[in-house]
């Protein structure tokens, strides 16, 4: 690109994406902006005009508010916790060359083309059902009780399905990232006399440091608006009520689309703190 | 002490066997190169000394000791690879530190040898750099260094030199041999260049296809190579082969002559040809000869002043006391 004309040939190229993404933005944002300054009732008469900041004020100091806020980084935390260690550890086990092993890492990709919603109603129906679930076959085959998975551990049970999805996306980005190690590096480190834990926390860590960073900072972007598996599971019951669920509950359940709008700019702010936090913590390995 | 033996040993991968039943002692101090065309199962045999690969069959023994199904790191060997093999996420001063630290060494005398090695390969001022922040030469000298403070009792290396440009590769040849004067300590090199062999080795072991051609110091393989493979691949140019009615005329299948012990003359000699491309080196000049029978072109070298045009016709003579005879098998004959 490097006369004047091919410049602002590009740049005219350019615009019509450009312009898509921006409409596609903006215009949501703003309508959220603009809703969430106004009582907006849709079956109780509709608009009833500017309130200033009461909705903000009304939606934090909601007792279900915190709860929420906090549920969804106990969600977020858990899975990502549970994705990169399993993760890196499926990764290494996949590297290795065995039989079948296409196959294999084909099938272990499989869940992430499930779509979320599918997912969590097959974990619970099939699995974590309390009656007819493969879950209460197996502790009743022990003579164990078998757990209401969704009732009395819920937080754990959801944490599980998402990471079950998750999951997936993790091994991949881990795996590729396992495949370029320089294979000379981990002999010179066992020439070196490091024993295999050595190996992995001195070398093989250390290199997929970027890539775990990648997989955190994707799946918290994403997980941060998890809202289908608690909708077909829990329906946000026993806790389980994310901030994602809340806006949902007051927008379409209280029928309130200006509460429900401030909430959703409570959750723009949430997720860039979020941001910010993970940015400071890990963006550092995307350096260099 | 360092003395590394192989008795028999082989390598297959599936039903290829890379390297037949060889043996070969290394002795204790001695600069030895493994040297060949690539392909030819130097690197493999570095490798099954240095443990990174098992033997199909045979045995190794470092100090009289039978090594064979030793690991690697419990064989007092330190390696120099060709991509250096450097911890692309730790300092220089860790990279260096690593084989001690895994040996849980004592802190003191880990940072003492750290500034020895480090003064010795001028990486003093580089301790705290990463490798990604290091030129080719200093990733080198980094991991010497990492070989060094083992203290091993023989350092391998494999082709380290292939990844440097030219100025630098004569330069740390030089260090290379420095370091094996003053720590005389056994080293094993692998290289498939001949200058390196030749200027380098103490010994230097020829392979082809995974067998031992020949072993011999650099001046006793370049004077009397056993076979037409070792007169060809050590020497710079390529000896020249003459087959046919001259041959014979020596009583051989084939000689050998080295382009440095034939003599161009633009009036008389034995041989007459017709020259092709002349490279100009400044100290001397290679010339490309066509027409000579039994061997075309055939490479001499003349001193740089001799000038000649493409298309001159010139004799050459060869000096019939480094006239090398073969016969059909491609054998030296005495």
């Amino acid at each position: 690109m490097a006369t004047q004309h091919s410049r602002s040939a590009a740049r005219i190229m350019l615009a019509p994406a450009v312009i898509l993404l921006l409409g596609w933005m903006l215009v949501p944002l703003i309508m959220t902006l603009f809703f969430s300054f106004k009582k907006y009732l849709p079956l109780r008469g509709g608009d009833l005009g500017w309130v200033g900041f009461e909705n903000y004020v009304r939606f934090v100091t909601s007792s279900s508010f915190w709860p929420s806020v906090l549920t969804t980084l106990v969600i977020v935390g858990g899975v990502l916790v549970i994705t990169v260690v399993l993760g890196v550890l499926l990764a290494i086990l996949l590297n290795q060359p065995m039989w079948g092993q296409g196959v294999v890492r084909i099938l272990v990709i499989a869940p992430f083309f499930v779509m979320p919603t599918v997912s969590a109603l097959v974990w619970k129906n099939m699995f974590m059902d309390p009656v007819n679930g493969l879950f209460a076959h197996l502790w009743k085959f022990f003579g164990a009780t078998p757990v209401e998975w969704l009732t009395q551990v819920p937080m754990s049970s959801i944490i599980v399905i998402v990471s079950w999805q998750w999951l997936p996306f993790a091994t991949l980005i881990l795996l590729t990232a396992i495949q370029s190690l320089d294979g000379e590096q981990l002999e010179a480190s066992e020439m070196d006399g490091a024993p295999p834990l050595a190996r992995f926390a001195f070398i093989v860590l250390p290199h997929l440091g970027r890539a775990i960073t990648v997989v955190v900072l994707i799946q918290t972007i994403f997980l941060l608006s998890i809202f289908a598996e608690i909708f077909v599971t829990t329906q946000g019951a026993f806790g389980t009520k994310t901030l994602t669920y809340l806006i949902y509950q007051r927008v379409l359940e209280s029928q309130n689309v200006g509460l429900g709008s401030a909430g959703g700019v409570y959750a723009i702010i949430l997720a860039n703190i979020v941001a910010i936090f993970l940015m400071r913590m890990v963006g550092k390995n995307l350096d260099a | 002490m360092g003395q590394i033996q192989l008795n028999q040993v082989t390598k297959s991968f599936g039903n290829v066997q890379v390297i037949p039943p060889l043996d070969l002692t290394i002795e204790d101090g001695e600069f030895t190169v493994f040297v060949g065309p690539s392909g030819c199962g130097k690197s493999t045999l570095l490798r099954m000394i240095a443990g990174l690969e098992d033997l199909t069959s045979g045995q190794i023994s470092i100090d009289g000791e039978d090594a064979t199904d030793t690991p690697p790191a419990k064989r007092g060997l330190a390696m120099v690879f060709q991509s250096y093999a450097l911890y692309p996420h730790m300092s220089v001063r860790k990279n260096i530190a690593f084989p001690m630290r895994m040996a849980k060494m004592d802190k003191a005398e880990q940072d003492r040898r750290i500034e020895a090695a480090a003064s010795a390969l001028n990486l003093t001022d580089y301790l705290d750099r990463r490798p990604g922040q290091l030129s080719g030469g200093q990733r080198q000298r980094v991991a010497i260094g990492r070989a060094i403070v083992r203290e091993p009792s023989a350092f391998l290396f494999d082709e380290p030199l292939s990844n440097l440009d030219a100025a630098l590769r004569v330069g740390m040849r030089l260090e290379i041999s420095e370091m094996h004067e003053r720590l005389k300590t056994t080293m094993i090199y692998v290289t498939h260049d001949q200058v390196e062999a030749m200027t380098m080795a103490d010994k230097i072991v020829v392979l082809q296809a995974g067998v031992i051609e020949q072993v011999g110091s650099p001046l006793d393989l370049y004077n009397a190579p056993c076979n037409k493979f070792v007169a060809g691949f050590i020497g710079s140019p390529k000896m020249n082969f003459i087959e046919g009615a001259e041959a014979a005329a020596h009583g051989a299948h084939c000689i050998g002559c080295r382009p440095e012990h034939i003599t161009v003359s633009t009036t008389e000699g034995l041989w007459q040809g017709t020259v092709g491309v002349a490279e100009h080196l400044g100290s001397d000049t290679y010339i490309h000869i066509h027409g000579v029978p039994g061997c075309d072109p055939m490479t001499v070298r003349a001193s740089g002043e001799f000038t000649v045009k493409h298309g001159d016709r010139v004799y050459l003579t060869p000096d019939m006391n480094h006239l090398h005879k073969f016969d059909e098998a491609g054998l030296r004959v005495a």
